[in-house]
């Protein structure tokens, strides 16, 4: 049986890696705290790349916690968008040149977030990966954790409901 | 706001450090015990809280409300202008943890242990989002505080929280 021949890893890197910044940099609040994303085929991290600015508590000194609760909320969106989007950008249905165009899809709105608060977030970067724990057509649940120096030493972890963008071809 | 465990830490250096600072009252929070004014001096002196120019309009008596005027490096949405869910819980984080500083029973800094945002809808573009908090029981240990923001139309919330925040002994 004849099999298409594999796309060029650069092509297929190109493309996923367009869309991802196409996602990410089009919400302002994003750059704002400035997350960035690593991405490893479709895995994603969460980077909050540390600021003076994001600073809650001068004396020790340690990042907000409003901070924390953002990152951990915008890197549960973001995995959750990706991983719902990842279909589409492999079939090619979804290309950076029409997020950029501004038709960029609908992000998950989120229903609720719970943090806990399991360390002082210290003045360095911190990671956050999300765990898509159930993704249905309407609501998805997600779990995300966040750590510094120590991947095992989590400084935050959370748990929210989202209410999925519903995609024009369903 | 900031961490268990090293949070302990907050109360002596930023008690002393105020002992000999005046800083001009606005209108607003003006009969204010000594206490209370020194936790709103505690919200003003927060990088994060400038980042995102939270103005403290009230305080005192376990409860607290903050503004956080409309700021297009905020918008979660750039379709429609929509400021983005974690600035609104960065917000009611830093409100919840004023109203426990300014509780006739906290003898010193907080932290957050947990906190839930429950989002109702988005935002109106343009308006300033207000957060209303109340530290409605307080324990040797722990604090229990619940918030509430809305834009002009306070009739609706746009979003609710609760949480739970550590006491430090001074």
């Amino acid at each position: 049986m004849a099999r298409s021949k594999p796309e060029l890893m650069q092509v297929v890197k190109q493309r996923r890696d367009a869309t991802l910044n196409a996602l990410v940099g089009g919400v302002p609040y994003i750059q704002f705290l400035d997350i960035t994303f690593d991405r490893r085929g479709d895995e994603l991290t969460g980077v909050l790349n540390f600021d003076d600015k994001l600073i809650g508590n001068p004396f020790l000194p340690a990042i907000h916690g409003g901070v924390t609760a953002a990152f951990l909320e915008v890197t549960a969106v973001i995995s959750l968008s990706w991983s719902h989007l990842w279909p589409l950008i492999e079939s090619g249905e979804l290309s950076p040149e029409d997020i950029e165009a501004g038709n960029m899809p609908a992000f998950p709105k989120t229903i609720d977030l719970t943090v806990d608060y399991l360390r002082s977030g210290l003045p360095r970067d911190a990671y956050a990966r999300a765990y898509i724990s159930r993704a249905g057509r309407r609501y998805a649940s997600v779990r995300v954790e966040a750590w510094q120096d120590n991947h095992d030493k989590l400084f935050a972890q959370a748990s929210g409901h989202f209410l999925m963008p519903q995609l024009k071809t369903e | 706001m900031v961490s268990l465990r090293q949070a302990q830490q907050v109360g002596l250096p930023f008690w002393r450090a105020q002992a000999h600072k005046e800083t001009k009252p606005t209108h607003k929070v003006q009969a204010m015990t000594d206490k209370t004014k020194i936790a709103a001096q505690f919200i003003q002196a927060i990088p994060h809280a400038n980042a995102l120019g939270l103005q403290l309009t009230h305080i005192g008596h376990g409860e607290a409300e903050i503004t956080m005027p409309y700021n297009e490096a905020l918008i979660g949405d750039p379709k429609t202008g929509v400021i983005h869910g974690g600035a609104v819980s960065a917000m009611m984080d830093t409100c919840a943890g004023a109203a426990v500083m300014s509780h006739p029973a906290a003898p010193g800094g907080t932290a957050t242990i947990d906190l839930r945002i429950d989002y109702m809808r988005a935002a109106t573009p343009g308006q300033a989002i207000t957060t209303k908090a109340e530290c409605y029981h307080i324990t040797r240990n722990v604090a229990f505080v619940r918030a509430t923001a809305t834009d002009e139309d306070t009739d609706r919330p746009v979003a609710t929280a609760s949480g739970a925040f550590t006491v430090e002994k001074r």
